[in-house]
């Protein structure tokens, strides 16, 4: 176990479980809501050439799957180094550097605690 | 030069290309053969999971069926993006973390079962050798229409271009073929549609063009609108199917995404679980540069198309004069005339006045020549086209040889052989696989396109939740989650069978349960599969210890390693 405690792992399960699940309302709401549920509504507002609910359908909720993807990956990135579960890179770079051997010890206290 | 010795320099071009990176991206290892060494950059391995993904069928034949759909075609734009978010959010990183090489080895290992893995093989191959049979015959519709060469020589080419990178080079090969076969789609795809929106609409984007004005001062949406009541077809931003059928079709095409195999499978190659997240990702985005385009074209080919049969006074245009392209494809008979009134002019609408039959495909296949685009543009299409096809049956032809050579031989009947053994099986089996698609391409079974339905119900009635439930539930055991998969393929099965096969005339809104077609019941379906799994789990013992041990390893990244066998 890589988390300091048990609680922390269920903290850092129940943080992720949060993220996922209000992206994934999201998710619902652009493609099932706007674009399938209230198109008919949403199709009474005009974007330029477009009616809302069409643009939803066939370009909006597209773009909002990307967003979403992206604010996914950086809040979790963000929530792996709070835990301390963050993944290092490349071990061997940073053995090849000398600076920090405190460091270096960590990472392999870390590596044995994961396996 | 003309059009078709351009088409053979550059459709050759693009197969030294393939078979340079072939010789060059050698596997030397199992690991290297199931999963490229699980090495590969998360930008790179999105683009190879667009190539992989995107099939003939997205690059041919999607805009022309959007555009005869209006706005019906967003089940397909919605359906094949928003599995990504899925992917994303709740499959890709778990599965990277848990380190093995393929979707049964998940399944088996999680539910501490051989059956539960048998079970996964036999859907896994089933579903990829539905979808390869299409594949293969998009290679040789390409071939037999730009080179003007038969189907079957078509399908024999692009099957030995195949063999040599999916045999040789396993999963590394098909990566960096996949990346170079990316490029030539996307950009093969984009420079006609850039084109033609400038044309049209004087919007560089076709994304923007789409909403933008044409050159009478109405909106391209509007005219399109107009037409369609004009001419007697339902109006293009309305659509006719119900709102429950394409709710159900939209999230069955979804969760069917998120449990193919060969697009899981791309996951397992990346070096990190924070490398598979970002790499779903990029993933959506490469697929959304053409996916945001399709609508487009779809809308700017029908008003070219209604306006060049129909003709500015919207009578219709006399046949004799006609743009060349019209004759060019009624030569292939994906255009067809018959002169009903008998006056000469050809005319298009969607009631008794229609003259005019026209294939979907087409609207992609016939953008350049519609824009009147150098020869230059059509022979890219035909690569373009091409390289759709075999990137993604490529991607599969490994899942099928994968489960062969490692689930079924492996992981179950011989279990002592040595890696050599494994990986020497491993290339047999894609080379036996390669050659049943290229017989099904050329000989292909009448209800190709009636299985691909298929493909995504029982992937998304089976595959989906077995794995949600291995990552998000701990206690969910194998009883339940073997009950579920086989209660949700079979309600799948029997639906589709029954409406697809059984009975193909009761196939009409007014005998499907709740207006749901077979297209969407792997919706219900999954539900199903949830329902039972939670029952069953609920009245028998929980998972044991140490497989829920397990579970809560995969659920943080650290310490994730290569994906490995053992």
């Amino acid at each position: 176990m890589s988390f300091e405690s048990k609680q922390k792992a269920s903290d850092y399960w129940r943080e992720n479980l949060k993220l996922m699940l209000s992206l994934l309302v999201v998710w619902f709401v652009v493609s099932f809501g706007c674009g399938i549920l209230f198109v008919e509504e949403l199709n009474q507002i005009r974007m330029g050439g477009f009616k809302l609910g069409f643009w939803f359908a066939q370009q909006g909720a597209i773009y909002m799957f990307l967003a979403l993807i992206f604010v996914y990956v950086y809040k979790m990135n963000q929530l792996d180094k709070k835990y301390g579960v963050y993944e290092d890179d490349e071990p061997a770079e940073q053995t090849s550097t000398a600076a920090a051997p405190e460091a270096r010890q960590s990472q392999a206290q870390q590596l044995q605690g994961g396996h | 030069m003309d059009v078709q010795s351009l088409t053979f320099l550059i459709v050759g071009a693009t197969f030294v290309l393939y078979i340079g990176i072939a010789l060059w991206a050698r596997a030397g290892s199992t690991n290297d053969f199931y999963v490229a060494g699980g090495g590969v950059h998360p930008v790179a391995n999105g683009m190879a999971t667009a190539a992989d993904w995107m099939s003939a069928a997205s690059f041919i034949s999607m805009a022309g069926l959007i555009s005869f759909m209006g706005y019906d075609g967003a089940v397909y734009l919605l359906g094949w993006t928003g599995g990504y978010v899925l992917l994303a959010l709740c499959l890709a990183p778990y599965l990277r973390k848990f380190g093995k090489f393929t979707v049964p080895d998940f399944i088996g290992d999680r539910y501490y079962s051989q059956a539960a893995r048998t079970v996964a093989v036999i859907c896994a191959i089933f579903v990829c050798f539905t979808y390869v049979a299409g594949q293969m015959r998009g290679v040789g519709v390409v071939f037999s229409r730009f080179l003007e060469v038969d189907i079957a020589t078509g399908v024999v080419i692009g099957m030995g271009v195949v063999f040599f990178y999916a045999v040789l080079g396993g999963m590394k090969g098909i990566t960096y073929t996949q990346v170079a076969q990316y490029c030539v789609l996307i950009f093969a795809y984009m420079v006609p549609a850039i084109f033609i929106s400038i044309m049209m609409t004087g919007h560089v984007l076709p994304q923007t063009g789409f909403g933008g004005m044409l050159s009478d001062g109405t909106y391209l949406l509007d005219k399109l609108d107009g037409l369609s009541a004009e001419l007697g077809f339902a109006e293009y931003t309305s659509g006719t199917k119900s709102t429950i059928d394409v709710f159900f079709i939209t999230a069955a095409l979804m969760v069917g995404t998120a449990g193919l195999p060969h697009v899981i499978v791309r996951f397992f190659t990346v070096p990190k679980v924070r490398d598979a997240r970002k790499s779903a990702g990029w993933a959506l985005l490469f697929i959304a540069l053409l996916y945001t385009t399709a609508p487009a074209i779809a809308s700017f080919a029908r008003v070219n198309m209604i306006d060049t049969i129909n003709g500015p006074d919207g009578n219709g245009t006399a046949h004799a004069e006609a743009p060349s392209w019209i004759s060019n494809w009624e030569e292939t008979g994906l255009i067809k005339w018959e002169d009903k009134n008998g006056d000469g002019n050809m005319f298009y609408s969607g009631d008794e006045r229609n003259e005019m039959s026209v294939d979907r495909d087409i609207m992609v296949l016939a953008n350049p020549e519609i824009a009147n685009l150098p020869a230059w543009v059509i022979a890219l299409v035909a690569a373009g086209g091409v390289a759709a096809a075999l990137s993604t049956s490529a991607g599969l032809l490994l899942v099928i040889s994968t489960s062969i050579s490692h689930d079924l031989l492996k992981r179950n009947l011989m279990p002592n052989i040595s890696e050599k053994k494994e990986l020497l099986y491993a290339r047999g089996a894609a080379a036996v696989a390669i050659c049943i698609a290229g017989y099904l391409g050329i000989n292909p079974p009448g209800f190709v396109a009636q299985v691909v339905a298929f493909a995504f119900g029982l992937a998304a009635s089976s595959f989906f939740p077995a794995i949600i439930m291995g990552i998000f539930s701990k206690r969910m055991n194998k009883e339940g989650a073997i009950a579920g998969m086989v209660s949700g393929i079979l309600f799948t099965a029997a639906y589709i069978c029954y409406f697809k096969f059984i009975n193909p005339a009761a196939n009409t809104p007014d005998n499907w349960w709740f207006g749901i077609s077979p297209e969407g019941i792997g919706t219900l379906g999954m539900i199903i599969n949830f329902a039972v799994a939670i029952a069953v789990a609920k009245v028998t013992r929980e998972a044991p210890k140490d497989v829920q041990e397990m579970v809560e390893s995969i659920r943080f990244p650290q310490g994730a390693g290569q994906a490995s066998a053992h």
